[in-house]
C-alpha cells in the first residue's frame, strides 16, 4: 500500500483497535463474573479446564445460595433503606443552601460555593478514626443509623455544588414575576423553583443513591454484625467464610449488584461529569 | 428587600452547613487532636503526648513503606491512566454506530461498585485459579503448577493494586476529557485540516494541547481518588504481602481500628493532608482561570 493509503487508513483502524482493546479489558472482569455465576463448582475449581466455555453443564446452584442461605437479600434491604433516608436528608438540606448561594447570597455565596465544593476532596480515610469515636458515643456503632448519620456529610456538599449551577441557569425573571403576583421569596422557591427544578433534583436523587451503594470505608469501620451490613461490605467481607471463597456465589452477587447501579448511572452521568467539569470547561 | 435576601439566604443555607460543619469540621479538629494523644479504643480520656506518635510512626518500616506505596501507586496510576484515557477519549468523540452500548462497556468499571469490582479482580489474580494463569500456561509460558502468584509476590501485588487502580479511573477520565473535547472549538482543527494537516499532526499539535485544562482536572480528581482510596487495597491484598501493598490509608486502618490505637491511625491519615491542600489549590487556580477568560 502507498504511504498516503496508509496515512488515510490509519486512523480509523487505530480508532477501532482501540476502542476493541479498552472494551476488552474494562469489562472483562464483568464478563467473567457472569461465567462463573453459572458454572459448577467442579468445573470452576478443576485447574486444567478451559475456564472460557462451560465444560460441565450451567447450574442454577450459586444463585440459589446466595438468594436462601446468605443475608445478600437482608443487605439489599438495609442499603435500599439507608439510601433513601439518606436522600430525603440530603434533598431537604441541599436543595435550600442550592438556592441560597445561588440567588440570595451574592459575592459572598460564591465564596461559599467553592468551599462546599472543596469539603467533598475531603476523603472517608482521613475522618474514619474520629468518626467511629463520634458514633460510638452517639451508640450508633453496628447500626445502620450510624452510616445514615455520616452520609450526608459527602452527599450534600456534592448535591449543593450540582444544584447550584441548575437553579443559576433558571431565569430569574420567572420569580420576579411570581412575586409581583403576591408570593414571597420563599413562596416563590417553593411553588415555581421546585417544579421546574425536578431533573435537577432528581438526578441528586441518583447521585446520593448510588454515592450510598458504592461506599465501602465508613461502612466497614462502623459496623460489625452480619445482618446489619450494607450491600458493599457485606458481599466482599460476609461471603467469605474463613478462608473459603464461595466464588460462584460472590461473583453473582457482584454482578447482580453491580449492573442495576451501573445502569441507573451511566445514564445520568452526563450531568455528573458537568458537575465535576464545572470551571474548567467553558 | 436586600436585607430580607440575606436573611432569608442564611436561613435556607445554614442547617446544611451546620451538618458539614459538625461532621466534616469537627471530625477533622478530632482528627489533629487524637494524633497528639495516646488515646485508644476502650481507653477514653484525653493525654496530651505531643509529637511522640509521629516519632514513632515515622520510625516505623510499614508506616514508610506505606507512605512510599501511596506515593508511587498514584503517580504511576495517574500516569498510565492519561495516556490510555486520551486515546481512549479521542476513539470515542466522534458518532458511530453502537457507540452509546460501547460508552456503557467502558463505564463499568467506574459506574459499579469498587469493592465489588476489586473482589472480582480478586477471582481473576487469584491463586490457583487465575484465568490469567490459565492462558499463561496455554501459551507455555509457564509449566503447569509454575506460575507465580499473583497476588503473593511483593512486585506481582503491587502491580495488581496498581492495575485495579488505572481499571477504575480510566473510564472517570475518559468521560471527563469527552466532556473537554466537545467544549474544543471546531473550527480550528478544520482550519487546519484544510490548510493540509493530516490527522496525527491535528491530534499532536492542537487536539492535545487544547486538551490540557481537562487532563488536569481528571488528574487531580483521579490523584484524589487513588490516593486516599484503601478499597481496592483491603480487599485485594489487606496490604500484605510484608506490607508490600500498604497504603496510608490501609495502615491507618489497620493500626487506628483493627488494632485499637486510634493515636497512632490519626497521625498516619493526617499524612494525606498536604496532597489534598495542593490538589485544593490546583483546582481552586483552574476554576479561577476558567472564571478570567
Amino acid at each position: 500500500m502507498t504511504r498516503r493509503g496508509w496515512r488515510k487508513l490509519g486512523p480509523g483502524v487505530a480508532k477501532f483497535a482501540t476502542l476493541a482493546t479498552f472494551v476488552v479489558l474494562l469489562a472483562f472482569p464483568f464478563y467473567w463474573m457472569l461465567i462463573a455465576t453459572f458454572k459448577q463448582n467442579i468445573d470452576l475449581y478443576t485447574v486444567e479446564n478451559n475456564p472460557f466455555k462451560f465444560n460441565l453443564p450451567p447450574t442454577l446452584d450459586h444463585l440459589k445460595l446466595l438468594f436462601f442461605e446468605t443475608r445478600y437479600v437482608r443487605w439489599l434491604g438495609n442499603t435500599a433503606l439507608v439510601g433513601v433516608i439518606v436522600v430525603i436528608i440530603t434533598l431537604l438540606l441541599a436543595v435550600p443552601a442550592a438556592y441560597a448561594l445561588a440567588r440570595l447570597t451574592g459575592r459572598w455565596g460564591q465564596r461559599m460555593g467553592i468551599a462546599i465544593f472543596l469539603t467533598y476532596l475531603i476523603p472517608p480515610t482521613l475522618l474514619f478514626i474520629p468518626l467511629s469515636r463520634v458514633v460510638a458515643v452517639l451508640g450508633l456503632q453496628d447500626t445502620i443509623w450510624s452510616v445514615v448519620l455520616v452520609y450526608p456529610s459527602f452527599t450534600i456538599p456534592f448535591s449543593i455544588w450540582l444544584l447550584m449551577g441548575f437553579f443559576k441557569s433558571i431565569p430569574k425573571e420567572l420569580e420576579d414575576a411570581a412575586m409581583v403576583d403576591g408570593l414571597t421569596r420563599f413562596g416563590a422557591f417553593v411553588k415555581m423553583v421546585i417544579p421546574i427544578s425536578t431533573s435537577g433534583i432528581l438526578t441528586v436523587v441518583i447521585f446520593t443513591f448510588t454515592l450510598v451503594t458504592q461506599e465501602f470505608v465508613y461502612a466497614l469501620t462502623f459496623i460489625s454484625p452480619e445482618s446489619q451490613q450494607m450491600v458493599g461490605v457485606g458481599i466482599p467481607i460476609f461471603l467469605v467464610r474463613g478462608d473459603v471463597y464461595f466464588w460462584g456465589s460472590l461473583m453473582a452477587a457482584c454482578l447482580i449488584t453491580s449492573v442495576p447501579i451501573a445502569l441507573l448511572y451511566n445514564t445520568f452521568l452526563d450531568r455528573f461529569i458537568a458537575g465535576f467539569t464545572v470551571g474548567a470547561v467553558k | 428587600m436586600a436585607v430580607e435576601n440575606r436573611r432569608l439566604g442564611f436561613a435556607m443555607f445554614f442547617p446544611a452547613a451546620a451538618y458539614i460543619v459538625l461532621l466534616i469540621g469537627g471530625p477533622l479538629i478530632l482528627a489533629v487532636m487524637y494524633a497528639f494523644s495516646d488515646a485508644r479504643i476502650g481507653n477514653p480520656g484525653y493525654h496530651y503526648v505531643g509529637l511522640e506518635n509521629f516519632r514513632s510512626i515515622l520510625q516505623s518500616p510499614s508506616f514508610r513503606a506505606a507512605l512510599r506505596n501511596s506515593v508511587v501507586f498514584t503517580v504511576v496510576a495517574q500516569i498510565v491512566v492519561i495516556v490510555c484515557s486520551t486515546m481512549l477519549s479521542i476513539a470515542l468523540e466522534k458518532p458511530f454506530r453502537g457507540r452509546k452500548f460501547t460508552r456503557f462497556l467502558i463505564l463499568l468499571p467506574w459506574v459499579a461498585p469498587i469493592s465489588l469490582g476489586a473482589i472480582g479482580w480478586k477471582w481473576i489474580l487469584d491463586s490457583i485459579y487465575s484465568v490469567i494463569t490459565w492462558v499463561l500456561i496455554w501459551l507455555h509460558v509457564y509449566k503447569p503448577y509454575g506460575a507465580p502468584m499473583w497476588l503473593g509476590e511483593p512486585k506481582l501485588a503491587m502491580a495488581s493494586v496498581i492495575l485495579v487502580h488505572c481499571w477504575r479511573l480510566i473510564p472517570f477520565s475518559t468521560v471527563i476529557m469527552l466532556a473537554g473535547l466537545t467544549a474544543i472549538p471546531k473550527d480550528i482543527p478544520e482550519a487546519a485540516s484544510i490548510d493540509g494537516a493530516g490527522f496525527w499532526r491535528i491530534l499532536f499539535r492542537i487536539n492535545i494541547p487544547m486538551m490540557a485544562p481537562i487532563i488536569s482536572v481528571a488528574v487531580l480528581f483521579g490523584t484524589i481518588f487513588t490516593f486516599t482510596d484503601m478499597t481496592v487495597v483491603y480487599i485485594l491484598t489487606a496490604g500484605g504481602p510484608f506490607d508490600s501493598t500498604q497504603t496510608l490509608p490501609s495502615l491507618a486502618f489497620a493500626t487506628g481500628i483493627q488494632g485499637s490505637d486510634l493515636a497512632a491511625g490519626a497521625a498516619m491519615s493526617l499524612f494525606l493532608i498536604p496532597v489534598l491542600v495542593l490538589i485544593a489549590y490546583f483546582m481552586l487556580r483552574a476554576a479561577h482561570r476558567a472564571e478570567v477568560t
